[in-house]
């Protein structure tokens, strides 16, 4: 199954912004190429990103099937309290796949 | 009342011809996805609506040469304050020559901080690639950034 990597700095300063880096394991079948008897591929991808701060929603991407495959996502955010970020990934054929990250903030 | 019945008939005539364009579109878009900028610029309507979109403000970081479509790296970058009152509510990417015109849709809020999003995509052929950002006044920003691409991604067989 597909696995997630997730980057955050375990420790920031109250109002610092930091930097989250995503990558999870995916195919990303496009649904454009064809295998070796010429039958189409139907398409296989991650199509939401969604990432909570202790719950609240802080970012969310709707990817399409021009992204490469192993999506890798980064973005930023401001460390306002300690505290857990998840992250969801959801696509086609009923993937769905969940990862958290700790942090600290002083 | 003949300036009235002028500006009725000038209404009417509008909604036809959004009805026209409306059954065009729809007649195009069952056809195989091809790749033009007018496909392009049609999934930037479905975004903007009837919105201008101002060049500026957004900054599109990708390689100019890329020798592998399979995976470019990208990142784009908005310059906003990013404060509750004027930040990028969300980024846009679109591509010309893809087999789909859509790239990735990010939506931020005031919490990101910094309005900057990366991730690596895939580019079938050498073409422009656009980058609207969405402000939380409403107004639209864009940038293009032109890519060259040796080997394409996406059209490829299994051998």
């Amino acid at each position: 199954m597909a696995r997630a990597l997730i980057n955050v700095p375990p420790k920031a300063t109250r109002g610092q912004t930091i930097e989250i880096k995503t990558l999870i394991s995916h195919i990303m079948e496009t649904g454009f190429r064809h295998d070796n008897v010429g039958k189409p591929i139907p398409r296989n991808i991650i199509t939401t990103f969604r990432c909570t701060y202790n719950g609240e929603e802080i970012f969310r991407a709707d990817l399409h099937p021009a992204i490469a495959a192993n999506p890798f996502i980064s973005f930023f955010t401001v460390a306002t309290e300690s505290g857990t970020i998840d992250f969801e990934w959801t696509g086609d054929n009923g993937f769905h796949e969940t990862g958290s990250a700790k942090i600290t903030v002083e | 009342m003949e300036h009235r019945g002028i500006r009725i008939d000038a209404t009417r005539r509008e909604m036809v011809l959004a009805g026209i364009a409306g059954l065009g579109a729809a007649l195009i878009r069952i056809e195989p996805a091809s790749a033009t900028p007018a496909t392009m610029q049609r999934a930037i309507h479905q975004i903007v609506g009837e919105a201008p979109v101002n060049k500026g403000k957004v900054t599109i970081d990708v390689p100019a040469l890329v020798e592998n479509g399979n995976t470019v790296a990208l990142a784009i970058e908005v310059a906003s304050p990013m404060t509750a009152q004027d930040h990028v509510k969300a980024i846009h990417v679109f591509n010309e020559k893809n087999p789909l015109p859509n790239v990735i849709s990010a939506y931020l809020g005031p919490r990101a901080g910094r309005a900057r999003i990366a991730t690596r995509f895939r580019l079938a052929d050498t073409q422009a690639i656009v980058a609207i950002a969405e402000m939380s006044d409403g107004s639209f920003w864009s940038a293009s950034a032109d890519v060259i691409v040796t080997l394409a991604a996406c059209l490829e067989s299994l051998d």
